[in-house]
């Protein structure tokens, strides 16, 4: 007998490139995903490295120095307390981008669990649904509001604020994808093959949901540090001794019309980084899914 | 009677000439050829079957015609296709559009999905006459009514407003007739008409087409895998392997002296419809008893009428060890239900399955596990009975591991395994897309052997594969059987297949057994009407394709 290799469907995934998330298809990246990829990268390291990078100390003071013009001491010039924007714009990058990436985690974590639960058990499934149900009713904004205003500002604050609003889209979309692959007859050989609920789950269940989830989570990272910038801008946000982009922005709001850099800077930096991540998602979500993938020749 | 059609075509005018046609695969090394030269005609009149297994070619033939070849990937790179005086290969897409449906028209394998869900079918018939600037109004309804009575449904005003859900798969596919032959076509391409329906239905779709085309004189192009179908519809016939057409003759001819040997290769694949020879009685205790098994799906509830409908009622049976019983039916006749309820993958609402000595039907889900190793499953569909994420290996040491065994003394067992179902040993390092649909079925069938069960049940195991794969997947099953002795329920809508292998067989109608014996009582001898039905509808039922010559029936049957 012969083998008959890549005879049958696109959808199969290549062996050895991973267990789990099927990367069909040439491996050319296209122009715009490849600038974005680069542009989030250089502003990772860029704020990772700030201690190394930034020439002053981002809460240190300076009375005689405020509102001052880009100058070699002060490469994008001063806030209206004398503090050097550009570290605190180094340093703020760190705060905005961990609750970017703090946030899709642990929504994506959670939201993970609590699908496959509710996908696979209907039981399980109606309670849940009507949890998140109520989730969704209220809107991101306003819970990030509620729970700040609790619990107080905080970078942990303000990732599970931002959390509890993601997860439940994180659970419909993880629950879809259980729904269908659960009527899979390989789903059901496992159960014929005696294998435990917990272990289909994790086995023949959770991979189908990975493409999904990694799309979602880039648009949940970006929408993280949005809201994390809205919070701050509202001045609900952390407070201005941790500098983030959000309260950066806040604070130069005040100095719109005599200083416009304070929040030109932080704004650009914001939106490029934002830009990239939905670039990358789109262009994750293209690779992934077989029913968004165009015809290659 | 003629066995045969023997329409005589000499002098009549072709239709439709396909002259040396190449299709070449763009890839990215180049051009790999998959139509290579092909070439045949059909005259006025004539029904052209195109017989071969699945990538041979013959589908990409009729939408070279049709002109729809999903473009950049596949191109023409030489021949012709002469429509009367036109070649039609040199046409704009514009002027193809307007050749579809008016001169060549095209019915598909699965009428729910080439039928538009959301547009009522009257609309969708009308469509065709709209789009073509043909008639409006009274007159268009008219013309639609019309062809609608002429494909034989019933009540045609109610039909004209149904939704293509409230229809059953015949009368979608009379629909979907009714379309391409509303502006009469001289050629109809009919890609596999008659696959996805039951055996009574094809029966009477066969029946229209042959009816509509003498009344026409339409040409029609028939493409098929069905040896059965071909032999009761066919003029011509042109036999394709790899992109090539290996052999063409009359029907008449083909099967009585079929030259090329691949033709008489897929002849003798073909299942024979005579029962296989009985074995001897088996005196063990059963090893599956089912008693009184029904299933009953409630809907509604809150708000709405609650209503029921009982997909299998009172079903009883009793599987020897190491023997075949077979549940025949048509679709929705309820012999999926039962198997799913054999196998615990639904819950039977009432009766028990004696596995051995211990009623499976009610078991709580833990002690359920226990006795899953027990009996196992074969699904129809071999791309998705296994994971497409997981190797080979760790598919099929999954079951013995879960009961306990080591990891390494299961793949151990599974390197053997892989050999007795006539795979290498090292495909346990690879993945399923690595194989093809028959070598999937050998995995699958491996994966359940693997547990060592006293039962297997085969869910329409073999009706997604081409004849000679079913043929060695039929024999692995057989042989499997007399080496472990192991049980097997085999649920097929296939009369043939189960005369193959079944010892024992149960027709089922309505979620009711109907008929119950012996292969052999109820293949020759039924004594029901509905059994009796199946079995005329058989298509190419008289005739032993492997023999090339008639089957002497017992007067019983006809």
């Amino acid at each position: 007998m012969t083998r008959t290799l890549g005879e049958t469907d696109a959808v199969a995934p290549q062996p050895g490139v991973s267990r789990f998330l099927s990367l069909p298809g040439s491996t050319r990246i296209g122009i715009l995903p490849a600038i974005a990829a680069i542009v989030l990268l250089v502003i990772l390291a860029v704020t990772i490295c700030a201690p190394l990078l930034a020439p002053h100390d981002p809460l240190a003071l300076s009375p005689t120095n405020r509102l001052k013009p880009p100058s070699a001491d002060f490469p994008l010039g001063t806030d209206a307390f004398g503090r050097d924007l550009l570290s605190r714009i180094l340093y703020g990058g760190q705060v905005s981008l961990f609750i970017g990436l703090g946030t899709a985690v642990v929504s994506v974590a959670a939201g993970l669990i609590i699908g496959l639960v509710a996908g696979f058990f209907r039981l399980a499934d109606a309670i849940i649904m009507r949890v998140m149900d109520a989730f969704m009713a209220i809107p991101a904004v306003l819970l990030a509001v509620a729970l700040v205003a609790v619990h107080g500002a905080s970078v942990v604050s303000v990732i599970i604020a931002i959390t509890f609003s993601e997860i439940p889209r994180v659970v419909r979309l993880v629950r879809s994808v259980v729904l269908s692959a659960r009527e899979e007859p390989y789903v059901e050989a496992a159960i014929s093959l005696g294998t435990r609920m917990p272990t289909i789950l994790w086995r023949h269940l959770m991979p189908n949901t990975l493409a999904p989830l990694i799309v979602q989570a880039t648009y949940i990272c970006a929408s993280a540090i949005l809201i994390e910038a809205i919070l701050s801008f509202l001045g609900l946000g952390i407070g201005t001794e941790t500098p983030s982009w959000g309260n950066i922005m806040a604070d130069g709001r005040t100095y719109f019309l005599v200083k416009p850099s304070l929040i030109f800077w932080p704004g650009l930096l914001l939106s490029l980084c934002v830009l990239s991540i939905n670039i990358l998602g789109d262009t994750a979500r293209d690779r992934l899914d077989p029913r968004m993938r165009k015809r290659e020749g | 009677m003629e066995r045969f059609k023997t329409g005589r075509f000499d002098g009549v005018a072709d239709v439709i000439a396909i002259e040396n046609l190449h299709i070449g695969l763009q890839t990215m090394a180049g051009q790999t050829p998959v139509l290579d030269g092909v070439s045949l005609k059909i005259r006025k009149g004539e029904t052209a079957c195109l017989v071969g297994e699945s990538g041979s070619g013959k589908s990409l033939t009729s939408l070279a015609v049709m002109g729809l070849l999903p473009s950049g990937v596949l191109k023409v790179t030489s021949g012709r296709i002469m429509l009367g005086e036109t070649d039609l290969l040199t046409r704009s897409k514009r002027q193809m559009r307007a050749l579809r449906g008016s001169r060549i028209s095209m019915i598909f394998q699965e009428p729910m999905t080439a039928l538009n869900p959301v547009i009522r079918v009257g609309n969708q018939i009308l469509e065709v006459l709209r789009s073509h600037g043909l008639a409006s109004g009274k007159e268009a309804k008219r013309r639609v009514l019309d062809i609608m009575d002429q494909v034989h449904l019933p009540d045609v005003e109610r039909i004209y407003r149904s939704y293509p859900h409230q229809l059953s798969g015949g009368q979608r596919q009379r629909i979907m007739i009714a379309m391409a032959l509303i502006l009469e076509p001289t050629l109809l391409i009919a890609d596999e008409p008659t696959t996805a329906l039951d055996v009574t239905t094809q029966k009477q779709i066969l029946a229209l087409i042959s009816e509509l085309q003498r009344k026409h004189g339409t040409a029609v192009l028939f493409i098929t895998h069905d040896m059965g179908v071909v032999s009761e519809i066919a003029d011509t016939v042109h036999v394709m392997r790899h992109g090539q057409i290996v052999e063409s003759a009359p029907a008449q001819v083909l099967f009585r002296q079929p030259r090329h040997e691949y033709t008489r290769a897929l002849l003798k694949a073909v299942p024979s419809l005579h029962p296989r020879s009985p074995r001897p009685e088996v005196s063990a205790p059963a090893a599956l008893k089912v008693a009184g098994l029904g299933k009953t799906y409630a809907s509604g509830g809150f708000l709405k009428a609650r209503s029921e409908k009982r997909a299998a009622e009172d079903v009883t049976f009793q599987l020897m060890p190491g023997r075949t019983l077979g549940i025949v039916g048509e679709s929705g006749s309820g012999k999926t239900t039962v198997a799913r309820c054999v196998m615990r993958l639904v819950e039977p609402t009432n009766g028990a399955i004696r596995l051995g000595s211990l009623d499976i039907a009610h078991l709580p889900q833990g002690r359920l596990r226990d006795q899953r190793a027990k009996i196992q499953i074969v699904f129809q569909d071999p791309y998705r009975s296994l994971n497409p994420r997981r190797k080979i290996g760790q598919s099929l040491i999954e079951g013995p591991t879960n009961f306990g065994v080591a990891p390494e003394k299961a793949l151990a067992r599974a390197r053997e395994l892989m050999e007795i179902v006539g795979l290498s040993a090292d495909a346990l390092d690879s993945y399923p897309h690595q194989f093809s649909g028959g070598q999937r079925q050998r995995i699958a069938i491996a994966r359940a052997v693997a547990m060592e069960p006293d039962v297997i049940v085969a869910d329409e195991a073999v009706s997604a594969l081409d004849v000679s794969v079913q043929d060695q997947v039929l024999k692995l099953l057989d042989d499997l059987q007399q080496k472990l002795g192991i049980a097997i329920l085999f649920i097929t809508h296939d009369l043939r297949v189960a005369a193959q292998i079944c010892d024992y067989v149960i027709v089922m109608q309505h979620g009711k057994v109907v008929e119950h014996g012996t292969a052999e009582a109820v293949l020759v001898a039924p004594k029901h009407p509905y059994t009796r039905s199946l079995i005329d509808a058989a298509p190419g039922r008289g005739w032993d394709f492997g023999a090339c010559r008639e089957i002497a029936w017992p007067a019983a049957v006809s």
